[in-house]
């Protein structure tokens, strides 16, 4: 059985984003702080789908390697575990495969000999098949059930896990665990529960070491962050001296990146933020008391699946022409007619789609934006996506041509309408992927998702 | 008239999740927070007027003391990456706020 230390102290230094990089001083100064467990996480929903659709790593393998090293490195100087989630991005099995490789290697390279534990997290889906017939699956923020459909059409599902799931491949205490795709949380937190820290501050203090250094000030660059976990507070502090945590940026940091700043709501439960007090124990450091936690009744996983949309070709020109800057709306409706006259009989209309992004007029925040007078001059992005790259080829081509010589009210300038910086102006984007699992399952014993495999 | 641009530390977007965009707004002192929240002039029907989006898009509005802050997010019209969306991170759809009214 795992014990805490005498002191009842526990150390956690957490890396926001594996291979984003951190000083090499700040992981020194962790392990000199007497670190009991390196927590890191290795991916995110936020790039969107396309690294769990497309199977590729979200960061390159060369820095993967770097950060990898140094945290391995210092995981066996200082005697604690390394917990790695959501590997390669997105956490399917071919990404775990991708960080348990390069693991292996910088081992053998360090001539180091440590144990690795491998919690895999990608679904079956008859799993999932099963989980919709009985009626266990929870419409989430897409706002649309589940249907069979949508798990016949994924590319891949992942569960992403929360502590629980770590315990089982924790209580055979590894050196290092890579785990597939896991709340962010767990990789910090689910250690100390397994020790019987309290659930609401572990889980609390989980959810601000999360994301680094972002919780520091200045918040220049990524960088590691440290926790200090005890029976009725956590204590928050960059590693890099030169920086600070104040009660400002920790509390902010509570706000990032969800809706509810004051219930965050994760696999199992609730953690309330309510009775929570921040103190200034000293410049560098906040001192964290009252998190609280609310078990759920029925424990979730939140399921994420992607679908190939098809795959992308694009054209980038500018425009200056300020009449047909006015009449762009028009214009760009006329091009997608044309094209599908054009084309009639040949392509099939359903089988892509044209999205203009107008830069300079409303390219970044399309319906949201409230300022409708457009620049001077409009970047024009045409994005096709179609069945197969070769379609969106074609589609692409033909929606640039229509466009530099379509005609429109007042036109004076007869001899092309879009200044194109590049020969050959279309490029390929390769596939597309997007979320079409994004809901959560009902799961009877959360310690048994995932499959867990202790790696030689 | 002051806009939120001259009084809040931090505005800013990002995603809660692929469907999702969030925003805070953050000001580094007690009293400019209540300033704001007492003047009544930044509030869900404002912020949604802004964004032209229906109550129904809203997903929460609310001040917080604990951390002198402002939150509400916004379901997206296109799902994160998916085809058709301009904004993969959510990190720049703040740019309206800076411009809202906060205090007479």
């Amino acid at each position: 059985m795992i014990e805490r230390k005498s002191d009842g102290e526990f150390v956690v230094v957490s890396c926001g984003m594996l291979g984003y990089g951190f000083p090499e001083a700040s992981i020194d100064a962790a392990v000199a702080a007497g670190v009991d467990l390196i927590a890191a996480d290795a991916g995110s929903s936020d790039p969107g789908a396309y690294y769990l659709g497309s199977g590729k790593p979200f960061v390159s393998e060369v820095m993967t390697r770097r950060d990898l090293r140094l945290l391995i490195k210092a995981g066996a100087e200082a005697g604690a575990p390394l917990v790695i989630g959501s590997a390669g991005g997105a956490g399917g099995d071919g990404q775990v495969d991708f960080l348990l490789r390069i693991t292996r290697e910088v081992l053998a390279e360090l001539g180091l000999k440590r144990s690795i534990a491998v919690l895999r997290t990608e679904l079956d889906k008859d799993v999932v098949r099963e989980a919709i017939a009985g009626q266990r699956v929870q419409t989430f923020e897409t706002f649309a059930p589940l249907s069979p459909d949508d798990v016949d059409e994924a590319v891949r599902i992942v569960a992403q896990v929360g502590c629980e799931s770590y315990y089982p491949a924790l209580r055979g205490k590894p050196d290092i665990l890579i785990a597939g795709r896991a709340w962010d949380v767990a990789n910090v937190a689910a250690l100390p529960l397994l020790l019987g820290y309290p659930r609401g501050l572990a889980l609390h203090m989980g959810k601000i070491l999360e994301c680094g250094s972002l919780a520091a000030r200045p918040v220049a660059g990524s960088d590691l962050i440290l926790g200090r976990l005890r029976e009725d507070h956590f204590i928050v502090e960059p590693t890099d001296p030169a920086k600070s945590c104040t009660i400002a940026s920790v509390s902010a940091h509570t706000f990032y990146e969800k809706t509810d700043p004051v219930m965050l709501a994760g696999p199992g439960g609730t953690v309330d933020l309510r009775g929570v007090a921040f103190d200034q124990i000293d410049p560098r450091r906040v001192r964290v008391t009252g998190s609280a936690f609310h078990a759920a009744d029925t424990y979730t996983v939140k399921l994420e699946g992607a679908r190939l949309d098809g795959h992308r070709h694009i054209c980038i020109g500018g425009v200056r022409d300020p009449v047909f800057i006015r009449q762009l709306d028009d214009i760009q409706a006329r091009v997608v007619e044309r094209i599908s006259e054009f084309q009639a009989g040949s392509v099939d209309p359903s089988a892509y789609s044209i999205n203009f992004h107008r830069y300079g007029k409303d390219g970044v925040m399309g319906s949201w934006e409230p300022v409708r007078v457009p620049a001077h001059e409009v970047g024009l992005l045409i994005d096709v996506v179609a069945q197969t790259p070769e379609l969106a080829e074609i589609v692409c081509a033909g929606a640039r041509s229509v466009l530099l010589h379509v005609g429109f009210d007042g036109r004076k300038a007869t001899a092309g309408n879009v200044a194109f910086p590049f020969s050959p102006a279309d490029m390929p984007g390769g596939p597309v992927y997007s979320f079409n699992i994004y809901h959560l399952m009902e799961v009877d014993e959360p310690e048994t998702m995932g499959r867990l495999e202790i790696a030689a | 008239m002051k806009v939120l641009a001259d009084i809040a530390e931090v505005i800013r977007s990002k995603n809660a999740g692929p469907f999702v965009v969030t925003f805070d707004i953050l000001f580094s002192n007690e009293a400019d927070f209540t300033a704001v929240r007492t003047a009544g002039l930044v509030t869900r029907q404002a912020v949604a007027e802004l964004y032209g989006v229906s109550e129904n898009e809203m997903l929460g509005f609310d001040y917080y003391p604990f951390a002198r802050a402002i939150k509400f997010s916004i379901r997206r019209p296109v799902g994160s990456g998916a085809p058709g969306d301009s904004d993969v991170y959510g990190a720049q759809q703040h740019a309206p706020l800076l411009d809202l009214p906060a205090l007479p």
